[in-house]
């Protein structure tokens, strides 16, 4: 059974229709995770709105009787975002799926929060235009989920992260009142609450509307593949394009693990000897983009590449990126459960991590296959275990958190893309101090005074960090990482 | 200054970060002035003491630190520390042939990047290129509690914790003082070819809103006075193709167009009275102005020149869904518009949220 106050639910019997109100077990269990399915919550109750006045109404009850919120989209996030509270509300915006307007003069479209990703770029498509953030999971994640997690993709090296794509949002916050952020002019009076706002994983407010600025579809574009026999001189290559003035509008790494999986699955045509690969796209005008492939597979030959091809046609350039973009399901394929894990790292540092990550490998008896944002340093480590065999998950997870710390190491973050969420939680007191948590903590303050909105997501609690970090010696390793924890 | 390693301890856990001198005497001032309740006023180079409201307070010098402290063209990121002046930065980016793709004006030799990024300011490129705020992606700051904070850091995409170097863009110096930021730098486009066109603004305007939505490298847009200047940017063979597309005449000095209008040298920005800022969502209608004007970012920016009182300016900038600033010259007792009641409340606790007892630039942005 739920475990609701009754007088706060038969309140929301009063807003919403009875069939957007789910209480059985059964309604309730689809929504019992997100793409992180091993933390899993049974909500008190899941409530579908397609109004903002319903949603405006909903969040002043929760507020009046201290019911806590978790905003839900596609369920796509990896981090635990979503991952219902079970004394509170599960919000599901999938029914705001329209989208509102088009503005071809500004290039901008209007949308509701629960609109698909790749169904924007569909909407806009006749006009020449695009929304240029592409997460691998664009045919089902919502733009309210990639506003909350500040989603990036493929794309994101020259085009920008979500961030740098959203101009405005409306935003109803707990207790019920309307916000604007952001706007469509270039810029905007007073703080930039829309910063604040994306990425911030749900704990700030409800997303009502979105206002997304489009691009026009570029003229011309050429995916190159490249492949190396030592992944360190893939990683070189990396800067090296950088270095001569070119930004790819991608440039993806595959390592040997992930390329045979990829190859099995999908045949995208990968050699399956190479130690690593790079896909690298070009795009612009047409006369750009020949001078840029040209420029690009001369540096790939020198930076030691044994082999360069550049794809002859749409289906070609289809066929090089088929692999990449299916690299996960593919991997899903060679290992019963796989974990993936996204920290980011100064690109100088990729040959030194990615040989630190396969000495953790090692030393954890675990596989790892590597499938990543290489142009923006965006690792995607996929750690392979068998959910099944006792104790494999718990040094699964013990290996992506010194993979996370090799990452803070080198200079980076524990998270790129996928969102703190539940699952990083205590990583985060291993990339912050105590200070910086209690800033995150007065900002949060602001706009959910009670901490009503996705409770002990996001930023640890200073007396959680305290226990983490005695937990640990300093240099970020654990006293004995081969044992167990819990 | 001797950067010196310090172990800062709160709370029952050790947070290991690189603290200066410098950094560690001013984070005492700042703790010292939030127990007296006495404000500071922060400077950088103060180029632009014309902007926002007046200044109050015990200036707290930011030019002295100053220095790159880490610079990898190929990692596209500059880090500096908040003093560092703009040219220093620019000069260093210049040798890599890279830059600052939100072209900021300085206003003045002595600008700091400190000063640039608490103003928020960005160029003639901004629209195409994006703004200021788009390109931080890390900084060091001490809060109104003398807190030494580091949020963000020196790659490209973290998500972790909420994006507080982001929402010092703009803050002017009201949230915090910045004491090192990390910037996103692009390189230098190969070729630059300015195109004029004489024209009425009501054309130059549709010929400038056209472009959004078209695939060509354009990355700066202005009408004034007769005359649409449009800048391409990119590889020679694009540029070429692209200026044959457009038409319009070759303009020679180009580059120094758009440096003057940049730094506000251009005659129009001398003449009488205040200037005004009109930012709005580009549109094909020119805004119903009797007074001088300037537009520039493809129709979302407007400057106008006017002794008149700006009630006329509020209305014509509220009913094209924009907002107006006093950008120099005249009453700074004003307070920020545009900002719902919401929306102003929130910025208020905002503004508490990170300087309790209002030490840091007071009213500087708001009252
Ligand atoms: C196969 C696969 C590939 C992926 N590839 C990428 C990738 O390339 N890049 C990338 O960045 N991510 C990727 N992801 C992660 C995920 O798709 C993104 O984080 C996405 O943005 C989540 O969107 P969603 O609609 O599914 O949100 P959900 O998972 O439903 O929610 C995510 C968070 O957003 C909050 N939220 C959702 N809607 C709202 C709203 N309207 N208002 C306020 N808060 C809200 C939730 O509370 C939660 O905290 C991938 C996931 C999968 C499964
Ligand atoms: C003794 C003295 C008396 C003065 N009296 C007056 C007076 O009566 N009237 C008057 O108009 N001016 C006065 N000034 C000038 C006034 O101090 C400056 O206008 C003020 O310091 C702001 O400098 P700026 O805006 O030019 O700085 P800029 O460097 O141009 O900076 C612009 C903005 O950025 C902020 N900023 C700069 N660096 C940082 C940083 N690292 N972190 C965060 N924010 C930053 C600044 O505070 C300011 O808001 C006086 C100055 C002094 C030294």
């Amino acid at each position: 059974m739920h475990s609701l106050d009754k007088r706060f639910l038969n309140e929301i019997k009063r807003v919403l229709p009875s069939h957007t109100i789910l209480l059985s077990e059964e309604q309730r269990k689809p929504y019992e995770c997100d793409g992180l399915s091993g933390y899993r919550a049974l909500p008190g109750a899941v409530l579908l709105p397609d109004t903002v006045d319903v949603v405006q109404k909903i969040l002043a009850l929760c507020q009046r009787y201290q019911i806590p919120v978790v905003a839900r989209g596609a369920g796509t996030g990896l981090s635990g975002g979503a991952t219902p509270h079970p004394e509170g509300v599960l919000l599901s915006m999938a029914r705001f799926n329209q989208v509102l307007s088009i503005d071809q003069v500004a290039a901008t479209a209007r949308v509701q929060p629960g609109v698909r990703n790749l169904a924007i770029s569909e909407a806009v498509a006749d006009f020449g235009l695009y929304y240029a953030p592409d997460p691998s999971s664009q045919i089902a994640c919502t733009i309210g989920g990639n506003v909350a997690e500040n989603a990036g993709g493929v794309h994101c090296l020259k085009y920008g992260l979500t961030v740098h794509n959203v101009v405005s949002a409306q935003v109803v916050l707990m207790g019920g009142e309307i916000l604007e952020i952001g706007g469509e002019a270039l810029d905007n009076p007073g703080y930039d609450l829309l910063a604040a706002f994306v990425g911030s994983e749900g704990m700030l407010g409800v997303v009502t509307e979105v206002t997304v600025r489009l691009l026009p579809r570029p003229i011309a574009a050429k995916a190159l593949m490249s492949s190396f026999d030592s992944t360190e001189d893939a990683a070189a290559a990396v800067a090296r394009i950088i270095a001569e003035g070119i930004i790819p509008a991608g440039l993806e790494m595959m390592d040997n693990p992930a390329i045979v999986a990829a190859e099995d699955f999908v045949s995208a045509g990968y050699p399956r000897d190479a130690a690593a690969i790079l896909l690298c796209e070009l795009d612009g005008g047409i006369e750009e983009v020949e001078t840029d492939v040209a420029t690009v597979s001369r540096l790939l030959l020198d930076c030691g590449a044994i082999d360069v091809r550049v794809a002859q046609d749409e289906s070609e350039r289809a066929r090089f990126w088929s692999g990449r973009k299916n690299a996960f399901p593919a991997v899903g394929r060679i290992s019963p459960d796989y974990y993936c894990i996204d920290g980011t790292i100064p690109r100088r540092m990729l040959g030194k991590v990615l040989a630190g990550i396969a000495d953790l490998a090692t030393q954890y008896q675990l596989k790892v296959a590597n499938v990543f944002h290489a142009g923006d340093g965006n690792l995607h480590p996929l750690i392979l275990y068998d959910a099944g065999k006792p104790g494999e998950f718990e040094r699964t997870e013990a290996l992506g958190a010194d993979i996370l710390q090799l990452c803070v190491r080198a200079g980076g973050t524990i998270t790129g893309e996928h969102g703190v969420g539940l699952e990083k939680i205590d990583q985060m007191c291993v990339q912050f101090g105590a200070g910086e948590l209690e800033q995150f903590h007065a900002l949060k303050k602001v706009f959910d005074p009670d901490g009503l909105l996705n409770p002990g997501k996001a930023v640890p609690t200073l007396s959680r960090c305290a226990e983490f970090n005695a937990m640990h010696v300093h240099g970020g390793h654990l006293p004995h990482p081969e044992l167990p924890r819990f | 200054m001797a950067d010196t390693f310090r172990t800062l301890s709160c709370h029952g856990f050790d947070s290991r970060l690189q603290v200066s001198d410098f950094t560690q005497t001013l984070a005492e001032t700042v703790r010292e002035a939030s127990a007296s309740g006495d404000p500071l006023c922060i400077q950088g180079g103060n180029t632009k003491k014309f902007l926002g409201r007046e200044p109050v307070g015990k200036p707290c010098f930011m030019s002295g630190y100053a220095g790159v402290t880490n610079y990898e063209p190929t990692e596209l990121v500059i880090t500096a520390k908040a003093g560092t002046t703009l040219m220093a930065i620019e000069a260093t980016l210049a040798e890599a042939g890279q830059m600052l793709p939100f072209e900021p004006p300085g206003f003045g030799v002595d600008a700091t990047i400190g000063g640039t990024i608490a103003c928020g300011l960005s160029g003639p490129a901004r629209p195409y290129r994006g703004a200021a705020r788009d390109l931080v992606l890390g900084i060091t700051c001490i809060n109104g509690n003398g807190q030494i904070l580091k949020f963000g850091g020196q790659v490209m995409k973290n998500v972790a914790g909420y994006d507080v170097s982001r929402l010092m863009v703009g803050a002017m110096g009201t949230l915090g003082i910045m004491t090192e930021i990390s910037l996103k730098v692009l390189p230098t486009p190969k070729q630059t070819k300015t195109l004029v066109f004489e024209c009425s603004s009501s054309a130059g305007l549709k010929k400038m809103t056209s472009l959004f939505a078209r695939s060509i490298p354009v990355t700066a847009s202005a009408w004034h006075d007769d005359f649409l200047r449009i800048r391409l940017s990119g590889v020679k063979d694009s540029v070429d193709a692209a200026a044959a597309e457009l038409g319009g005449e070759f303009d020679p000095d180009g580059d120094q167009f758009w440096q003057k209008l940049k730094e506000h040298r251009l005659d129009f920005f001398n003449g009488p009275g205040s200037l005004w800022r009109l930012s709005l969502k580009p549109k094909n209608e020119v805004l119903p102005l009797t007074d001088p004007y300037l537009i520039e970012w493809g129709g979302g920016l407007y400057w106008v020149k006017t002794s008149r009182p700006p009630s006329d300016l509020i209305k014509i900038a509220a009913s094209a869904g924009g907002y107006i600033t006093r950008f120099n010259g005249g009453d700074r007792t004003e307070n920020l518009s545009g900002l719902g009641d919401v929306g102003m409340r929130l910025n208020q606790q905002l503004k508490k949220g990170f300087d309790p007892q209002n030490i840091l630039n007071p009213g500087r942005l708001f009252a």
